[in-house]
């Protein structure tokens, strides 16, 4: 079962091309709407070398990783300081729970209001997200710092600074990782939504912009792009976090909360 | 006083104390100014019962974009657990599917909005795929993952005594990967909720994202914050609602890991 | 008892896993017939493979070869005549049922009315002392009060033959004590045959009334003895007779034969 698990992947990825191909060569669907894989991925390659598809493409990556990089820190920070203030974290319990489920893409409008058409508008919608997922796994993080941990080192006399290095720092770790693993995808599905709807400078406006046109396959080969980009960022993440962790003797599942 | 009471009164306090305090600080804020994005809450709280809580447009813009959302949603969960289940116990169709799976999970959901306004047009139906087309992964993916990591201990018994068909699969099946399936439920609820807004963002003539979008368009500030503010409500109704369900099926999972945590 | 037909018969069973370095046989070949109403347990070194051999008994492992007949019918799949009761009492039982419930889910696979059904419960769990639990979850009982419940199942699904695989290996000592002349009572009252795997050569003698032994992997029988002590056990003297220190100090000795692979018959 070991050597045949990743031959049958392959063969399911052949599978999924080969059925794309038939589905669309035979006329089951309307080629004009689904072009055939062939097509698509003929088209791809021919994105690559146009210097338009990079610069969307790095525009896209650079947005990514501003909205990424801003809201973890920001939830970092203000998470480390509620969490480490049990009265912080009892006043701003509510809050929270009523500002997190708020669809990030409410605040688009805002966004455009308040900084037009423009990758800050896009930062706005890109932080706001990652921010909620990074900040209440960091509160987790803190949160299960073992009292009886706690206790004993307070017992031996260590300093406040001592504690945070030692205990709350450890414990807190996987957490904050696992809360990045996550924000990295969601920023990165924000980032496309932000360029399709605010239409700055990036992959998600240029598949709008195929859609306008029409352009089809340009359109299909973008969104295999968006797709593998995404896998990329799954697949680069997890990889991290376990190598970060490996030492961690619970390397932590996001299980229920 | 009892210490006890005044420990609640004092949470319920914080609880209540910090919004108030929010809002408050906003009235403040922007009162005498006449800042044109940053209407004073009075203003916002006009508008909202002058635009949303008024027939016409609760069954215009707001049912219908929430009834969508239900069935977009429900056909997500329902899909992805029958799904899931099928390919979770079946080990050579999830080595089969995984990556392909893994790939379109991938996909960030609002790329195939332009891909499925092709294929469907503008009507419902096609704001209805855009929902499940982003809400069903974490709900498929996450019942994979429950039923495949289902203790074998509890397999072997389940053989051994017998247990079959639809009788191991509400009693076995279902509820081993709950705890699972419930955290992809969870996802599938607020990816589903921006796919609402997001379908109707999208050469939409009705609807609550419509409505938000023209309200910017059109520099209703105020009515604009009101529209944000009713999403607000509607995330928070839809996630308080989830953790009561939660709850209730869950209750066998909780209870037994607060044990285990002694 | 010799000229009847044999309620469980197994014949030059064999079991090899594929591993990465080659085959790795863990059961050589073994034989053996339990006659029905009979108590035997089946003690080994520990990973001496018993639970592979129970696995196979019960229908849910196939065998490489060799075969497994319960009443004269080819074990292939778990039978509706046998009952398990597996070592980890913690992750054989339904979590999300109450103990009532559990008891109860394989009754309703069988299809057995709703009326029927409550009745067998209640019995089950009354004769396992539990009565006041029958609306607990597992999860808020004690490690010995759960496989309690796991007995309690296992009865009232009336099975021919129970098998155990190391039931209390992980339960403490008194826990453990009282579950022994608990499996003594259900297997005199109900007249069940019991099959009792186990790594405690004290819990072997005083349980059974024939004990197997095995030897270290590739599994076979260093030998098969019978248990000559008197039907009606007690924890004090029981243990205290000079036979029972006979006994043990004999399969203690195998045992320790077994452990160092000297086959002695």
């Amino acid at each position: 079962m070991r050597t045949i698990r990743p031959v049958l992947g392959v063969l399911g990825v052949l599978g999924f091309m080969v059925t794309w191909e038939v589905v669309a060569r035979t006329g089951v669907v309307d080629p004009k709407y689904v072009p055939p894989f062939t097509t698509t991925a003929a088209r791809l390659v021919a994105e690559l070398g146009e210097p338009k598809f990079w610069s969307a493409f790095g525009d896209t990556l650079l947005t990514w990783a501003l909205g990424l990089a801003i809201a973890t820190v920001a939830a970092i920070v203000l998470g480390a300081v509620v969490g480490l203030v049990p009265f912080l974290r009892r006043a701003t319990h509510t809050t929270v729970e009523f500002l997190r489920p708020i669809p990030s893409v409410a605040i688009i409008p805002l966004a455009i209001l308040l900084a037009g058409l423009s990758r800050e508008a896009a930062l706005v919608v890109v932080v706001y997200a990652p921010f909620w997922q990074v900040f209440i796994q960091v509160l987790y993080g803190i949160a299960d710092v073992d009292t009886v941990a706690q206790d004993t080192a307070r017992s031996f006399g260590l300093k406040r600074r001592q504690r945070l290095r030692h205990l709350v720092l450890p414990t807190a770790l996987p957490y904050v990782i696992t809360g990045f693993r996550l924000a990295a995808s969601i920023a990165l599905v924000l980032t496309i939504t932000a360029e399709l709807i605010i239409k700055n400078p990036g992959l998600g406006r240029q598949i709008d912009l195929y859609r306008s046109a029409p352009d089809v396959p340009g359109l299909y080969a973008l969104v295999l792009v968006t797709g593998l980009l995404g896998l990329v960022v799954n697949l680069g993440t997890r990889y991290a976090e376990r190598r970060l962790l490996h030492w961690h003797p619970s390397v932590r599942k996001e299980g229920v909360q | 006083m009892m210490p006890a009471v005044r420990r609640s009164l004092v949470s319920v306090g914080l609880a209540v104390g910090v919004p108030i305090l929010l809002v408050l600080a906003w009235a403040l804020a922007t009162q005498g100014t006449q800042n044109l994005y940053f209407p004073t809450p009075g203003k916002v709280f006009d508008a909202f019962t002058s635009t949303w809580l008024t027939g016409a447009t609760m069954t215009k813009h707001v049912l219908p974009s929430l009834g969508r959302f239900a069935i977009g949603v429900v056909l997500s969960i329902v899909i992805g657990i029958v799904a899931g289940t099928a390919i979770g116990a079946t080990p050579w169709l999830r080595s089969l599917l995984e990556p392909m799976l893994e790939f379109f999970r991938a996909i960030p959901p609002v790329a195939l909005v332009p891909v499925i306004m092709l294929i469907l047009g503008i009507d419902d139906s096609m704001k209805l795929a855009v929902i499940v087309s982003g809400s069903v992964w974490p709900v498929l993916l996450n019942t994979i993952e429950g039923v495949r990591a289902m203790d074998p201990v509890l397999t072997d018994t389940s053989r051994s005594y017998r247990i079959r068909g639809a009788l191991a699969y509400r009693y076995f099946v279902l509820p081993a990967a709950s705890p699972q399936i419930m955290a992809g439920v969870r996802l599938c609820l607020s990816i589903g909720l921006i796919l609402m807004v997001i379908s109707e963002m999208f050469a939409a003539s009705s609807g609550l994202g419509y409505q938000i979008l023209f309200f910017q368009r059109q520099y209703m500030i105020a009515e604009m914050w009101s529209g944000i503010v009713l999403l607000g409500i509607v995330g928070v109704a839809v996630a308080a609602i989830f953790q009561l369900v939660e709850r209730r099926v869950l209750h066998w999972y909780h209870g037994s890991r607060e044990v285990s945590r002694g | 008892m010799a000229d009847k037909a044999p309620l469980l018969s197994v014949k030059e069973l064999k079991k090899t896993y594929a591993s990465a370095t080659g085959p790795v046989e863990a059961i050589g070949s073994i034989t053996f017939d339990v006659h029905a109403g009979e108590l035997v347990c089946i003690v080994g070194p520990s990973g001496c493979g018993k639970t592979t051999l129970l696995k196979c008994l019960s229908g849910l492992l196939a065998p490489t070869s060799g075969s497994v007949r319960l009443d004269g019918a080819e074990v292939t799949a778990p039978p509706k005549k046998m009952a398990v009761v597996f070592q980890e009492y913690g992750r054989s039982l339904y979590p999300w049922l109450t103990v009532a419930d559990n008891v109860a889910l394989p009754l309703r696979a069988q299809g057995i009315g709703k009326a029927e059904r409550t009745a067998a419960v209640e019995r089950a769990v009354e004769e396992v002392g539990l009565g006041h639990a029958m609306h607990k979850y597992p999860w808020q009982l004690s490690g010995g009060m759960q496989q309690r419940v796991a007995i309690a199942r296992a009865v009232a699904y009336q099975p021919e033959v129970l098998v155990m695989d190391e039931p209390f290996a992980a339960v403490d000592a008194q826990t453990r004590a009282d579950l022994e002349d608990l499996v003594r009572r259900v297997w005199q009252d109900l007249g069940v045959t019991v099959l009792f795997v186990t790594h405690d050569i004290d819990e072997s003698v005083y349980l059974g009334e024939r004990v197997l032994m095995l030897t270290n992997s590739p599994t076979t029988i260093q030998e098969d003895l019978a248990i000559d002590l008197p039907a009606e056990r007690d924890q004090l003297s029981t243990r205290a007779l000079p036979r029972f220190t006979e006994l043990r100090t004999h399969v203690y000795e195998q045992i320790q034969r077994a452990k160092r692979g000297e086959l002695v018959r």
